[in-house]
């Protein structure tokens, strides 16, 4: 009977039987967060009492909450609009193994990041100490090999540096790009300081580096030379990768601290190498909410519409998606860890404002089950297989890290920032596609390297990320609009990379503590 | 068509079934002597079953009153499926050797009986149209010349170009061919001829997707490879199981690598088996990874000491085709059926993942590092993986590839152990149908050094194991990165170092 039906609704959508993909397209949040947008502010019956609130429940708000289990007693609510905890370092499951919906690595942080390395010890990414007292990273979460290749030419290369049929001379002009990029890694300013450090607030406060925030990565390139198509499509594929948006967006200042600000340190991998999970970051995500979860504090599907700060408790008003009613907090302190537009609509225009010229990027994530990936020349299968020239950022084996022989399919999850028209525009567009149109996107783009894969595809789930991610326009992160100071009035605290600049787990992870601490702080003082 | 046309096929027919007939014999004995071995036996009782068998079709040519022309059409229709497909039905059978012989045999009497019916009832049919000395000579000349070219272009042609199955399906089309032509010629009328030409239709497009198919088993390039013929080939979701037979000679290829000749696989598996095991004189629970062919459990079964032996193979095909066929069985000594083997087939690293017991001794036969997939069955992951099962005094041995050929590479697998928390005592022995070939003992602490070998060994004895340990300046150590599963640098090596000692 169910089948029957299925094969009507087949026919009547003209949908093509030869594909059999199926699938599903989601956009999370969108239609709870327009309707707030448009004025839903339903008022709660009753307040409960707590400590904190911790407003958003991907990484920022997670490693907040996570830090203030260190205050025993305490009781914390963490509200998350999506059904399931983690941001953008969220992920599902297909064909038993997991898979990213959004950030999938983390590079093993440079020995300076104290914080961030004593996170990984205590959930075993970092086993031990090596040489140098450099760590030791768990094998099995380190990428494996072969890590990335690029199709380049009708050939897969090793690595993603164009190099396939690439003229002597832009091989060239890509190395001395490379040794410019070396040269800022190891920069530092008059104040001792790093020039692009991690987290960004520790780069040097020297004005010959924060001025390159002022206008994009593209202009400094055509400035100092670096022309080549070859060098110019890499530089914008990362700037993609990282940002959402290309080189001619971003600014000069982003650009290189993509290049320059690693300076991983480990004594089993090399300085460049990124730890990854079948699930990506939602490996990380989901080590870091499970002490949220055993409290008891995690409350899902619920949109938190209005935070008022009533002097000596900050009212927090929600709107339970699913039981469609509306809930009330009365905290001490208020974490928000959400999008910097998000948290000036909710304190009612007050406090920090999506500031003019702040940009974020959609993003259009797919996961494809594909029973076996079709072959094609050259490098094998990688972790990261990019397309050059592709309309995508390729695609990452997402069971890439499985210690299996044999698979019996393989999850790849196909990135795409949205970028090719401005972002509103994007944005409309993209609320407007069917999951048909997704599919045919995706195999289009993927198609040209393999030409098999419609047939191969079992299943592709998509989902529409709108505001994606802020991206670091010129002015964003050194032109004075973010917010640095991570507080609004007493007792309501600021965490997300939107305070930051650029969206990376070390950034969110950085935001997080820094709020929690300061709550910490507070009350050691009272 | 006039009569003399009509004569001239009807002979021509007696040509080409002369040549089908012959070439299934030489197809069955072929086949015989390739599954069973010993060709001069298997020749002999096949040629002379067959000849036996076209006796008892001319004997029963006898009781033919009528209707020789209708018979002989469906006689060859006969022949040509049961020929045509005799060769794919045989290799099919492979695996099975308790139904080879039945079938084989019964196949050789179907068709020499068949086969032996034809000529009589030919005879017959042309008896009208020629004078009897004229008809006799003229029959026996084209079925013995058929014979010749049969004989000629079986070994010359046939096997060489086609293959047994493609040839076998080829003149089964030819017999088909000539049952329509002759039902075409001797104007056979009726409901049942427009079903005969049907049928033969259908005959032929089933004998053509053999051909087919048979490129799927076993293309021709493929059958190239190997110096020997293939007499079994199979594609497992894991790998391609391809069996080549020589002369006295049986190997086994996974993926196109040989992974023994029964010739020498007796030095391999012992110089893989005794040096650790003989010196752990308490070992009782021995693990072995990979070696599906039961081999190296032949040679721990020698160790009265061994009361269970856990084989996890990644292949369920491997395992069950070298634990029931007979030739494999007398090869591994049916060590895959003793009390003692507990067989599962499981991936290896998926298995180590769960909660296992200890084992006193681990043998490590996997293929060479050749592949990315199969490198991370050499990292350091998997070697401290596998040191969680490792009993504290106990010793595990991996088979290493070639320090003369891939010398980084076994200098690798060395590094990674060490780094991995093993000390290690590498050793190597000369396999000829390998060449030099490398092993790499491992264990927590110095190994006790007295050996006690079991009885009956042809290759290690107590002077062997003094010199296995003496690598010369050719193989001697070199300074290599231990294999990580970040860094895959085994199969890096082992690339590089094979094509340079292969010169590709």
């Amino acid at each position: 009977m169910a089948s029957g039906l299925g094969v009507a609704a087949c026919m009547a959508t003209a949908c093509r039987p030869a594909r059999r993909i199926e699938g599903t397209l989601s956009r999370p949040g969108m239609d709870a967060g327009h309707r707030w947008r448009d004025g839903h502010r339903p008022v709660p019956g009753a307040f409960e009492e707590v400590d904190v609130v911790v407003v958003g429940g991907g990484v920022s708000g997670l490693v907040a909450a996570r830090e203030l289990v260190r205050r025993p007693g305490w009781t914390v609510r963490v509200l998350e609009l999506a059904g399931d905890l983690g941001g953008n370092a969220s992920g599902g499951v297909m064909g038993g193994t997991g898979h990213p919906w959004g950030a999938h690595y983390v590079p093993v942080p440079g020995a300076d990041a104290a914080d961030l390395l004593g996170l990984f010890r205590e959930l075993g990414v970092v086993t031990g100490e090596g040489t140098g007292g450099r760590p030791v990273y768990r094998e099995e979460w380190l990428c494996h090999d072969p890590e990335e290749r690029l199709f380049l030419h009708g050939r897969w290369q090793d690595g993603l540096v164009p190099q396939l049929g690439v003229s002597r001379g832009e091989r060239d002009e890509i190395a001395a790009f490379l040794g410019r990029m070396e040269g800022f890694r190891r920069a530092r300013g008059s104040d001792g300081r790093r020039a692009f450090a991690i987290p960004l607030d520790a780069s040097s406060t020297d004005a010959r580096w924060r001025g390159l925030d002022g206008e994009t990565f593209a202009s400094w390139l055509d400035r100092e030379g670096f022309r080549g198509a070859a060098l110019r499509w890499y530089v914008n594929y990362c700037c993609r990768d990282d940002f959402g948006m290309g080189a001619s967006e971003v600014s000069a200042w982003a650009g290189i601290h993509y290049f320059a600000s690693r300076d991983g340190a480990a004594a089993n991998a090399d300085g460049n190498a990124v730890l990854t999970w079948p699930e990506g970051n939602a490996w990380l995500a989901g080590r870091l909410r499970e002490p949220v979860e055993a409290r008891g504090w995690a409350m899902r599907g619920m949109m938190a519409t209005r935070v008022e700060d009533e002097g000596d408790r900050v009212r927090v008003e929600a709107w339970n998606v699913a039981g469609k009613v509306a809930m009330g907090w009365r905290a001490r302190h208020v974490v928000l860890a959400v999008p910097s537009f998000v948290a000036s609509r909710l304190l009612g225009g007050h406090g920090p404002g999506a500031w003019p010229g702040q940009v974020h990027a959609p993003w259009l994530v797919a996961n494809l089950w594909v029973e076996k990936v079709p072959s094609g020349r050259g490098a094998p299968l990688s972790w990261d297989n990019v397309l050059y020239e592709g309309r995508g950022l390729g695609y990452v084996v997402a069971n890439h890290q499985s210690l299996r022989r044999v698979h019996d399919g393989r999850v790849l999850t196909y990135y795409l920032p949205l970028d090719h028209v401005d972002a509103t525009t994007a944005r409309r567009e993209a609320a407007g596609w069917s999951w048909a149109e997704v599919r045919d996107l995706v195999m289009e783009d993927l198609g040209r390297a393999h030409p098999g894969l419609a047939s191969a595809t079992r299943r592709l789930d998509a989902r529409v990320w709108g505001h994606g991610m802020v991206t670091p326009v010129p002015g964003t992160v050194w032109g004075g609009g973010r917010r640095g100071d991570a507080r609004v009035g007493e007792r309501v605290w600021l965490a997300h990379t939107d305070h930051a600049g650029i969206s990376i787990f070390e950034e969110a992870h950085a935001q997080g503590l820094r709020a929690a601490r300061g709550i910490l702080g507070r009350l050691a003082e009272a | 068509m006039n009569e003399r046309a009509t004569r001239l096929l009807l002979l021509a027919s007696v040509f080409v079934i002369a040549t089908c007939g012959l070439i299934y014999e030489l197809v069955a004995g072929t086949l015989a002597s390739y599954l069973l071995g010993d060709s001069v036996t298997q020749f002999s009782t096949v040629i002379g079953v067959y000849l036996f068998a076209m006796g008892v079709g001319s004997w029963l040519s006898g009781f033919v009153r009528r209707n020789e022309a209708r018979l002989f059409v469906h006689v060859q229709l006969l022949v040509g499926l049961v020929g045509g497909g005799s060769a794919a039905l045989l290799f099919a059978l492979f695996p099975h050797v308790d139904a080879f012989r039945p079938a084989l045999y019964g196949m050789i009497l179907l068709v020499g009986t068949l086969v032996g019916l034809e000529i009589p009832l030919l005879l017959r049919i042309l008896k009208d149209r020629l004078a009897f000395n004229d008809l006799v000579a003229k029959v026996f000349t084209f079925d013995y010349v058929g014979a010749l070219l049969a004989s000629l272009l079986f070994p010359l042609v046939l096997v060489p170009r086609l293959g047994l199955i493609r040839a076998s399906c080829l003149f089964g089309v030819f017999n088909v061919l000539v049952a329509l032509m002759t039902a075409h010629v001797l104007q056979l009328r009726g409901r049942w001829a427009v079903a005969t030409r049907w049928a033969g239709v259908a005959l032929v497009a089933v004998l053509l997707a053999g051909m087919a198919f048979s490129g799927r088993i076993l293309s021709w390039s493929e059958a190239q490879m190997y110096a020997d013929p293939v007499v079994h080939a199979v594609s497992t979701p894991y790998q391609r199981i391809v069996l080549t037979r020589g002369a006295g000679d049986l190997r086994l290829h996974l993926n196109g690598n040989l992974q023994f000749s029964s010739r020498d696989e007796y030095r391999y598996h012992e110089a893989l088996v005794h040096p650790g095991l003989s010196r752990l004189p308490m070992a009782r629970r021995v693990l072995v990874l990979g070696g599906g062919d039961g081999l190296a459990i032949r040679e721990v079964l020698r160790h009265p000491g061994v009361e269970t032996v856990t084989l996890v193979d990644l292949d369920p095909a491997m395992t069950r085709l070298f634990g029931s066929q007979p030739m494999l069985r007398e090869l591994n000594g049916g060590s895959l059926d003793s009390g003692k083997v507990t067989v599962l087939n499981e991936d290896a690293f998926a298995w180590l993942e769960r909660p296992q017991g200890t084992y006193d001794f681990v043998v490590v036969d996997f293929p060479d590092p050749s592949s990315f997939g199969l490198g991370k069955l050499y990292t350091t992951t998997f070697y401290r993986r596998l040191g969680r099962v490792l009993a504290a005094d106990g010793a595990l041995v991996v088979q290493c590839t070639s320090p003369w050929a891939a010398r980084r590479a076994f200098w690798c697998i060395d590094a990674t152990l060490r780094a991995s928390g093993f000390e290690t005592e590498p050793y190597h022995a000369y396999v000829p149908s390998f060449g030099e070939w490398g092993f790499i003992l491992a264990s927590r602490g110095r190994m006790a050094e007295e050996a006690r070998l079991p009885g009956g060994l042809r290759f290690v004895t107590a002077e062997t194991l003094r010199s296995m340990r003496e690598f010369p300046p050719d193989m001697a150590r070199v300074a290599t990165e231990p294999n990580q599963l970040n860094n895959q640098a085994l199969v890096r090596y082992f690339e590089e170092d094979w094509a340079r000692a292969t010169g590709h």
